[in-house]
């Protein structure tokens, strides 16, 4: 690219820009083709279905919205879920993305294309991520030029990060969240360079998208407002920059709190603060520097210690009310997940609801690597390439993959607010390290033509010379960029001293080595190779499986085990529409989608105490189990057990969470009855609690009749207890590979037989007024 | 069109014109000799009547009745009948038209169906017919409800003697149980069992409208497969293929599973438990058939297999579940075959399809059975020939960038048994250049998007001239 725009202009030069211009047009067609095919394995190694929990949800959701229209969506109450309680699903979902799959549905079928909503779901996320990797070049053409931003597009289509959350059926909010996410940082960034006003609005609006779609909006909200106040304290405050933040804060703001499940929130919680407060900086800078420019210094300084001194007091008031009013709220104003974003420790400490999510603990080194893999090594590259030169454009990226950084690494989740940053910056990276390499073979050659002898030597002792200073500059960055593929061993000091001498010798034109040159070459594009491989492999076998089908390849050939929606089928065709079935909350979102069927708790884990209730019930001994779980109307229990196929997800490795969460609203549950020596155990050595509680009879009921020794395939150990009886529960369903066990609560018969015993030893009343005294509803 | 409603009128005013003679002339048909064998080894419960007919009275008789009680009627999916000509080593059958009617003065509700003769029966003559009638819903589970470790019990009521408007002189009735398990069965002298088979009779001489009910209580474990409903769709394409796809819901129509549902036992002692249930059907799809699949709501199921052949290709699969006495499941078959086998020209010009009605899996009854052929956007005047009767209707169905709609022939009828699997034929008119519209239509729109960006490329819309 930079070859193209030095060249003079005129006709072959315009030429060649339409030519350029065509082909960019090209490439990224061709990247939009490849974000999309590459998330279709799943599609091709399974099937065309949602995934996992929470797209099944929002399909539910997008269901419902196709087939009501737009305002009863709004108004739903879900009678279906959190028994008795329901839920107000209108109120409290980020509707963007159902929105997004609802409209795309009625269009496609108001002009006859009848697609099932399921499949328009399916794909939503595939071509969201054509759009991100659109918005990605957008941003990065922003920031350094076209050619970083095909780099960036190109390497953000295949980002395992991405993919991870959305290949084809991986209906989740993030899948058009990520796109919002990147498309309002371009507009923020377009704003920032031409301080349109236009461009002002459609950031707003992009924002208010954003909003719609994801709580991640809280990002956006806190990362622009660092970054202006980063352009005042570096003294880069411009008419533009007051441009770009001030409407989006405004609009931003009102439109935010048009979303139902944000509302006034938009302007109460902690999470939006740093906005405000930095709105009221920038208009303050604003007014110095407007009266700057209409006073004269001297009037200017008297001024200026006169507004310090109100300010002040101002200030000190406006922070004591915000200190009292944050300080009024319990968890001062910020939500459990934020807080536990602030401080890592939070959760595992007070909510371990959130903690004991997967997906919120930190990550691991490995998951950087199968992540992000060389991009990790490539943003440093990119880091320093952004600081020469420094504008406001590349501060701004610079700023946000510090932040995402350490989000990243607080919750492993958002690796995935990580991942476009770090596509952007190594999108720079390459961009600049093929710009210098190509651009010195191509001076070479032309010199050589020309003067061989002389060009030679200077290349030859490039290294060692000071004053041929724009060579060795190169030779640097190319040393540094090695380094960083092998591992960043010395990146610091050849980034301070190129930081230093760019400054010198920024006019002349950068020479390397020819053979160096072409030896880099071929070593970046090997680094890319090898990205593109893991891409490839991270998208075809790791980040594919639906999780609601499983499969195994073994030596007589592919097995599958479909376990779970054969039980949600059974469910679905063979009980009462009414019927309320009882799982851990994992399963809820599946049975309210797949089988329809009112749960207790699911994967909106809103009221802790319905969990915990839950939880308890599964922790308890069976009457007492059936007890709560007849308080709550239930008539199904469902447990997921994976002891047969050795599946370890299963309800017995997530058992400890349910004695954590019911033992924290209900303190009988008390964790150290179900481990042996702060062991958690199932076998022979585990304790009577735990071998009588609910979760362990209904998952090894009649276990031990399949092998002779119940050998439990997950734990690895035979069971403890194998011979038993259930009195109030009566297995109604197992799946073929016994995953999923469905168990119906017995019929209130005691109250029969206490009666019929009380005629009979009317005389003899101790057995009878025992059995009265334990039974309830007598 | 005309000419067929015609010549269906001059059918319908001639069978009334005769069963109104028939009736006159009623008791002059005599049933020589009567065989019935009922074959109750499914729950598709098929009858085989030999009648030899001969006409006592003077007159020629042009047909004759048959005659089913109430409970039966309601139950009766087909009745075909065949005239047996030629001696033993040559016997050749005649098909025979067969059509319900009504008699005004029919004892206790009976129903009837007239057979008639190809060649109208003269004075003295004989003739000997093969009646074949099919009863669905005729087993009645007792005990009603079953655990899974019995087996299923089930009730036939039938009748000792054959009802008939006419005399029989002689008749023997055998009902063919699928095991020797028998429980009990109504005695009426003579009647023995041996093995599967239960005779009753022979009985000479039984006057008109005899009826001797009897109850057979017998094992029957074979899978009760109902087809609540089924709705196939055919849809044609003149590009070349035909897609059909079929939404079962399926049900289990035996004693109802009471209790418990033990995987373990269902696993470990498969041939002593869940012996009434069944996980495993057969769909006979047409050969050359491809694009298979088999799914319902919540996505693929993958216990399936295909064997194509070239007579036929034979779909093996399970539904995710087994099935119990009342358990349910729905699933979508799909399949697509070459249009070359089943559209054809006739010779006036008009185009045809010839495929086959009734459900592609075995032995399964069809409480309700919806056939939709959807017929490509712009072809007229569609009718449907069937050789049975069944509710037609039209509707109106909009597919991929449709404009004006296809036509959709809806075809329904209800108690449909496999023997219903036979030839029907969609007639309807289609002009070839119809199937251009839609790519024509597609390359405009193209056309017209890339001419607006070319001419708003081309046009300056700024106000202010630079």
């Amino acid at each position: 690219m930079a070859a193209v725009e030095s060249l003079p202009p005129g006709t072959p030069s315009a030429m060649r820009n339409a030519f350029g211009t065509v082909l960019s047009a090209l490439i990224l067609v061709l990247i939009g083709v490849l974000a999309f095919s590459i998330r279709l394995f799943s599609v091709i190694k399974y099937e065309s279905v949602i995934h996992e929990f929470d797209p099944y949800f929002n399909y539910r959701v997008t269901q419902f919205l196709s087939k009501n229209g737009i305002y009863e969506f709004w108004n739903w109450f879900d009678d279906r879920t959190w028994y008795p309680l329901g839920r107000v699903i209108g109120g409290t979902v980020y509707p963007g993305l159902t929105l997004t799959a609802g409209t795309i549905w009625w269009v496609l079928n108001s002009i006859n294309i009848p697609l099932s909503v399921e499949t328009v779901c399916v794909f939503t996320a595939p071509v969201f991520s054509a759009f991100a990797s659109w918005a990605t070049y957008l941003l990065t053409k922003e920031v350094k030029g076209s050619g970083a931003g095909l780099a960036a597009a190109a390497l953000l289509a295949m980002v395992p990060s991405y993919i991870s959350r959305s290949v084809a059926g991986s209906y989740d909010n993030e899948a058009v969240a990520i796109f919002a996410l990147i498309f309002t940082f371009y507009l923020y960034i377009k704003t920032l360079n031409t301080g349109s006003l236009f461009y002002a609005t459609l950031n707003a609006i992009a924002y208010f998208y954003m909003v719609c779609s994801w709580g991640g909006y809280t990002f956006i909200i806190n990362l622009i407002p660092m970054h202006v106040l980063l352009c005042i304290v570096t003294g880069r405050y411009s008419p533009r920059l007051y441009i770009a933040y001030a409407p989006l804060v405004v609009l931003g703001t009102l439109l935010a709190a048009l979303v139902p499940v944000v509302g006034f929130n938009a302007v109460l919680t902690s999470e939006h603060f740093a906005s405000f407060l930095v709105f009221i900086i920038i208009h303050v800078v604003a007014l110095v520097y407007y009266i700057k420019g209409i006073l004269t210094p001297k009037m200017f300084k008297v001024a200026v210690t006169l507004v310090v001194s109100i300010g002040l007091v101002v200030c000190l008031i406006v922070v004591a009310v915000l200190v009292a009013l944050v300080a009024s709220s319990p968890t001062g104003g910020w939500s459990g997940r934020s807080l536990s974003l602030l401080d890592p420790t939070y959760a595992s400490k007070y909510i371990p609801i959130i903690a004991s999510v997967s997906e919120h603990q930190p990550p691991t080194w490995p998951s950087y690597f199968m992540d992000i893999n060389v991009l990790a090594f490539l943003v440093p590259a990119g880091i320093i390439a952004c600081f020469s030169p420094l504008s406001d454009a590349s501060s701004f990226v610079v700023l946000y993959i510090v932040m995402s950084v350490y989000f990243s690494g607080v919750m492993v989740r958002l690796m995935l607010v990580l991942a476009p940053a770090a596509c952007i910056m190594s999108g720079i990276a390459l961009s600049q390290a093929f710009d210098v390499f190509t651009g010195s073979i191509k001076y070479q050659l032309s010199s050589k033509s020309k003067d061989n002898a002389e060009d030679n030597t200077s290349t030859k002792n490039a290294p060692k010379d000071d004053a041929s200073s724009g060579k060795t500059d190169k030779g640097e960055e190319v040393s540094k960029e090695r380094s960083s593929k092998k591992g960043k061993k010395k990146e610091r000091e050849p980034a301070e001293k190129l930081s230093v001498k760019s400054k010198i010798v920024k006019k002349k034109a950068l020479v390397l080595p020819l053979e160096a040159s072409i030896v880099a070459l071929l070593l970046l594009i090997m680094l890319g190779a090898f990205y593109v491989i893991h891409c490839v492999w991270a998208a075809a076998e790791a980040y594919s499986a639906p999780s609601i089908v499983l499969t195994s390849q073994s030596h007589d050939g592919l097995h599958v085990f479909d376990d779970f929606r054969e039980s949600y089928a059974w469910l679905s065709h063979n009980t009462d529409v009414d019927d309320k079935v009882a799982s851990w909350w994992d399963y809820g979102y599946q049975t309210t989608a797949m089988a329809n069927r009112t749960v207790i708790v699911d994967n909106n884990t809103w009221n802790n105490t319905h969990i915990a209730t839950v939880g308890t019930a599964m922790s308890s001994p069976e009457k007492a189990a059936w007890e709560i779980f007849n308080s709550l109307d239930v008539k199904y229990v469902l447990v997921v057990f994976g002891g047969v196929i050795g599946y370890p997800s299963d309800d017995i490795n997530k058992f400890l969470w349910m004695v954590r969460i019911g033992g924290g609203e209900f303190p009988h549950i008390k964790e150290a009855d179900y481990l042996r020596d702060g062991q958690y155990r199932i076998d022979s050595e585990a304790t009577p609690t735990m071998l009588n509680c609910l979760m362990y009879k209904l998952c090894y009921y009649r276990f031990v009749e399949t092998d002779g020794k119940g050998y439990d395939r997950v734990r690895r150990t035979e069971i403890g207890k194998k011979y038993f009886k259930l009195t109030h529960f009566e297995e109604v369903f197992t799946s073929h590979h016994w995953m999923v066990r469905i168990y119906k609560l017995k019929p209130q018969k005691n109250r029969i037989r206490g009666r019929v015993k009380k005629l009979k030893q009317k005389t003899s009343s101790g057995v009878s007024s025992k059995s009265v005294k334990k039974n309830p509803w007598m | 069109m005309a000419a067929r409603n015609w010549i269906f009128a001059v059918a319908v005013a001639v069978a009334v014109f005769l069963s109104l003679s028939t009736f006159s002339s009623a008791q002059d048909l005599q049933i020589v000799n009567a065989e019935r064998r009922i074959d109750l080894s499914s729950h598709i419960v098929k009858a085989f009547l030999t009648l030899k007919v001969e006409n006592i009275g003077k007159d020629p008789a042009a047909d004759m009745l048959l005659a089913f009680p109430p409970t039966q009627i309601k139950n009766l999916a087909m009745v075909q009948a065949l005239a047996v000509m030629g001696k033993k080593k040559k016997k050749t059958y005649l098909p025979l038209d067969v059509k319900p009617t009504e008699q005004p003065d029919a004892p206790n509700d009976a129903g009837y169906f007239l057979v008639s003769f190809a060649t109208p029966l003269g004075p003295g003559e004989t003739v000997t017919l093969e009646v074949l009638y099919i009863l669905t819903h005729s087993l009645e589970p007792f005990p009603v409800e079953i655990t899974q470790s019995e087996s299923q019990l089930v009730y036939y009521h039938d009748s000792a003697v054959v009802l008939s408007p006419y005399h029989v002189k002689q008749q023997t009735t055998f009902f063919k149980t699928p095991s020797t398990r028998v429980e009990s069965f109504t005695s009426v002298e003579p009647a023995n069992r041996a093995g599967k088979e239960i005779k009753y009779g022979p009985y000479e001489d039984r006057a008109p409208y005899s009826y001797a009910p009897v109850i057979v209580h017998f094992e029957n474990n074979s899978p009760f497969a109902v087809v609540e409903e089924l709705v196939r769709e055919i849809e044609i394409s003149h590009w070349g293929s035909l897609q059909i796809t079929e939404n079962y819901r399926l049900t289990h129509g035996g004693a109802r599973h009471k209790g418990v549902f033990s995987r373990v036992e269902y696993q470990s002692r498969r041939s002593i438990t869940g012996s009434s249930s069944f996980n495993a059907l057969l769909a006979v799809l047409p050969p050359r058939v491809n694009s298979v699949y088999y799914r319902d709501d919540i996505g693929n199921i993958s216990t399936s297999h295909l064997r194509t052949g070239f007579k036929k290709s034979e779909l093996e699969f399970e539904p995710r579940y087994p099935l119990f006495g009342g358990w349910r499941a729905t699933f979508v078959i799909g399949y697509r075959v070459p249009l070359e086998d089943y559209l054809f020209e006739a010779p006036d010009g008009r185009r045809y399809l010839n495929f086959t009605f009734g459900c592609p899996l075995v032995e399964t009854i069809v409480n309700k059975l919806t056939l939709k052929v959807v017929l490509p956007e712009g072809s007229k005047d569609p009718s449907a020939v069937l050789p049975f009767t069944v509710n037609q209707d039209l509707q109106v169905k909009y597919s991929y960038l449709d404009i004006v709609g296809r036509t959709v022939v809806v075809l329904q009828k209800d108690n449909v048994v496999p023997t219903h699997n036979v030839p029907f034929q969609v007639y309807y008119t289609f002009k070839p250049i119809y199937m251009l519209a839609e790519p024509l239509m597609l390359v405009s729109a193209f056309f017209f998007v890339f001419v607006t960006s070319l001419a708003y490329v081309h046009i300056d819309l700024n106000i202010v001239k630079k």
